[in-house]
């Protein structure tokens, strides 16, 4: 009885703390909406008060409905859900900007010499939709979804992690409407400006509260091995973002702001920043979503805990140090360049201890591959983790960057990670979540994940193929010299040589954006409680816990 | 080696997250920190200058519209990109960009060195409609910044927050920003020359042709212009006597 009064006299304190949160959101972002200083700010600030008024006005109808009772038992999914079809939806537009952009380098008049359609400015927005959108998105769902399963234990906080999900989702917004009105710090990964930033560092840090604070409450004695990389991902991704946007704003009433840091200092701080996006943002975050839906889907130990704990503090340790490596050759001094390379070469052995851990995760399974397409996309997804961790290195020794460095050779890189590795197992973990949070016996249909796992890989072939071809021609093409000692091209005859890998690259992007569709096809379709078409096919674990019991039986049943 | 030692870490979540504050520490410190103080990466370099206020606009504009994400602004000490762009890029030359524009990708060619390499009438022809000078090039039109009037009024400001990080602006040049800004397309004023005396190597005229306004093209064309163009390479020593 005592602790339902404390629970009671708990959940008001947080309602009205979040009253008041929402309050001072609309105080802020009215100062921002009369007083901004130029269209954007003005802009935003409008936006910051129309959704501050939603969520109180929102918490007020609440309260005045709510029977006091408190109805929060069992895990917290609502925010879980939010986040997994947000990760479709934003996944979906930064596919889509992507393969945008992807046209216009192979037909220039796509541009329309518009400023809010120019390449210049939709790039970021490609970047970041599909990084911080989609990743952002996929790793806050498998995160908060695999942190109460593995502690045995709901989620902390009350309104905390709503205002995690939504706060994120208009960060994203922010974000994306800046840079196409031209609003950019110019910082690659990091181009929100400064009061952006401001409100991530917030929603970031109620992020880390949320996780700690669910460790904190956890049943089970051990913290599973996925929360070691989920927490390592929260707390350096909270250290970058904050040294690497350090900014001066010329207007605290205006968006512009000039960097703290300038030249070579930046360059290296941002370089910092922008390689450990990658391993922390892209690697060791989606590396615990690895490391809970490979053996969950396979139901299967993970291959080995030794492995699991030397690749962790390998892998942490090392790759902060590989940032240098952007800079070969560059006005950075040569020995930070040499110590770049020589932990990024070092850094291949803990990454394919991650890779050696998730596909052995597979003993004495492996006919899953087959039957399972969820499985087999994760499993691929591993295996094109191992090859972009090997192409990697290989891309930080001097003499190979000396080539690949400024060609289309690292964006064939970037793509094999993201679309091989961090797009795949994200599918993968999605099509494992939704019937286990829908309550679904199954997928809507498994011949839809089987064309979404063809038609995807193949453009991802396309698409590194191409990369590759065009990045080694352009860079051998600069620094070709004819019989006389002269330099053989041009640069615009390279630029020239580019168009037909740029057209089987925009092919290649097509191709994975339809994988997608047909994905988010099936997962409404799934989501809304359609009759799965194909359920004896699917594995036992493909429905959710609650309906998991009797094995699936022969005829098809309707999902309740 | 007894691994349920790891327990301490796998039992305790405030241990695990410092233990991964550490780990993940050491690296930055030891690559970032160095470069505020070595000699290398602080030396300033004769005729480096912070920007003028229009040049400072047009770089602005740079940033805006995301050019540094298909031209790079750092020419690596390899024998084909000297030939090509010019000499080795210098730490110092990129001493008062917040931020860096080094870029990553060379869509189009490195532009650290363009300015003086074609005249004011190609840079605005090419940026309204590049397909016109270069038949081959995939880069976006701008015609629009022939048409948006630069705001020279507020400039003053950028400098105060640019002075705040380090750049070494006077009070003299933060009061004259928006004159220095206007007077910078206008070579017959008096406004020129005390421009001149504050920002030595500054470039006086009329950029975009169209005298009737100051345009955001006159602005990016006057950036372009100086790119490079402030270290004397014809008496420039990197082993000292240039050092100042």
């Amino acid at each position: 009885m005592k602790t339902t009064t404390s629970k009671i006299a708990w959940n008001a304190f947080s309602d009205a703390m979040a009253l008041a949160g929402s309050v001072i959101g609309i105080i802020v972002g009215l100062v921002f909406a009369i007083g901004g200083r130029d269209e954007v700010i003005v802009f935003h600030g409008w936006l910051f008060v129309a959704v501050s008024t939603i969520v109180c006005l929102f918490l007020l109808a609440r309260t005045l409905e709510d029977d006091g009772q408190p109805g929060d038992t069992g895990y917290f999914d609502g925010p879980v859900r939010v986040a997994t079809l947000a990760t479709m939806f934003w996944g979906i537009i930064g596919f889509l900007v992507g393969d945008l952009i992807a046209w216009q380098l192979a037909f220039p008049v796509l541009n329309f010499d518009l400023p809010w359609t120019s390449f210049g400015r939709l790039r970021p927005v490609h970047t970041s939709a599909v990084i911080f959108a989609f990743g952002g998105n996929a790793l806050i769902a498998t995160s908060l979804y695999v942190v109460q399963r593995t502690c045995r234990a709901r989620l902390a906080g009350r309104w905390s992690p709503w205002f995690l999900v939504w706060g994120y989702q208009l960060f994203i917004v922010l974000a994306a409407s800046g840079y196409v009105l031209g609003v950019t710090q110019s910082k690659e990964y990091a181009e929100p400006e400064w009061y952006v930033d401001i409100w991530l560092t917030l929603v970031w840090v109620i992020y880390l509260l949320v996780f700690l604070g669910t460790l904190a409450k956890r049943k089970e004695p051990h913290i599973y091995v996925a929360n070691w990389f989920f927490l390592s991902f929260i707390v350096t991704v909270a250290m970058l973002h904050i040294v690497n946007n350090a900014a001066m704003p010329v207007s605290f009433l205006g968006a512009k702001s000039y960097g703290a840091f300038s030249g070579v200092q930046d360059a290296m701080t941002q370089w910092w920043y922008g390689h450990n996006a990658v391993g922390f943002f892209l690697t060791a975050g989606f590396l615990g979503m690895m490391y809970y839906f490979v053996p969950k889907r396979a139901e299967r130990p993970v291959y080995s805990y030794r492995l699991s704990i030397v690749h962790f503090w390998s892998l942490i340790f090392l790759y902060i140090w590989a940032g240098p490596h952007h800079l070969h050759y560059t006005a950075l001094p040569d020995w930070a360049q040499t110590l770049g390379m020589t932990f990024s070469i070092m850094l291949w052995m803990p990454s394919w201890g991650g890779m050696i851990n998730g596909l052995m995760t597979l003993s004495g399974a492996w006919d899953k591959l087959r039957t399972d397409p969820v499985i087999r996309m994760m499993i691929v997804s591993v295996a094109f983790y191992g090859m972009s961790t090997f192409e990697g290195p290989l891309m930080a020794i001097k003499a190979v960057n000396s080539l690949s460095h400024y060609t289309d050779w690292t964006i064939g890189h970037v793509h094999s990670g993201a679309l091989g590795w961090v797009g795949f197992v994200s599918f993968g973990a999605v099509y494992c979540m939704v019937p286990w949070l829908w309550g679904r016996k199954g997928l809507y249909s498994m011949k839809l994940v089987e064309w979404h796992f063809w038609v995807s890989t193949l453009g991802i072939l396309l698409y590194i193929t191409s990369m590759w071809v065009s990045g080694i021609l352009q860079g051998l093409m600069w620094r070709a010299y004819d019989s006389l000692g002269f330099l053989e091209y041009s640069f615009v005859e390279t630029v020239e040589a580019m168009h037909p890998f740029y057209f089987i690259r925009a092919v290649g992007g097509l191709m994975f954006l339809t994988g997608a569709l047909l994905m988010a096809w099936n997962i409404w379709r799934t989501i809304r409680g359609d009759v799965p078409e194909n359920l004896t096919d699917q594995p036992r674990i493909a429905a959710a816990p609650e309906l998991r019991e009797s094995p699936a039986a022969a005829s098809p049943v309707a999902a309740e | 080696m007894d691994w349920s030692k790891h327990k301490i870490f796998e039992t305790n979540s405030i241990l695990m997250l410092i233990g991964i504050l550490i780990v993940v520490s050491i690296g930055g410190i030891v690559e970032i920190a160095p470069l505020f103080w070595l000699s290398s990466t602080i030396e300033k370099v004769q005729g480096m200058r912070p920007y003028t206020p229009l040049e400072l606009r047009g770089r602005d504009i740079y940033v805006r519209e995301g050019c540094y994400l298909c031209h790079s602004q750092m020419i690596r000490s390899l024998r084909d990109e000297v030939e090509r762009y010019g000499h080795y890029s210098l730490a110092a030359e990129s001493m008062y960009d917040h931020p860096f524009q080094w870029g990553s990708k060379r869509t189009g060619p490195d532009l650290a060195r363009v300015g003086g390499k074609y005249s004011d009438e190609w840079h605005t022809l090419h940026l309204k409609n590049p397909r016109a000078v270069v038949p081959e090039s995939v880069m976006p039109g701008y015609s629009f910044l022939a048409r948006t009037p630069v705001e020279a009024e507020t400039i003053g400001d950028n400098l105060t927050a640019l002075r705040v990080v380090g750049d070494p602006y006077t009070d003299e040049m933060i009061m004259q920003a928006s004159a220095d800004l206007k007077a910078q397309v206008d070579p017959d004023s008096d406004g020129a020359e005390s421009l001149l005396k504050r920002y030595p190597k500054a470039q006086v005229r009329q950029f975009d042709g169209n005298p009737e306004f100051i345009s955001e093209m006159d602005a990016l064309v006057a950036y372009l212009q100086m790119l490079g163009t402030l270290v004397d390479f014809t008496s420039f020593d990197a082993s000292g006597p240039n050092l100042r």
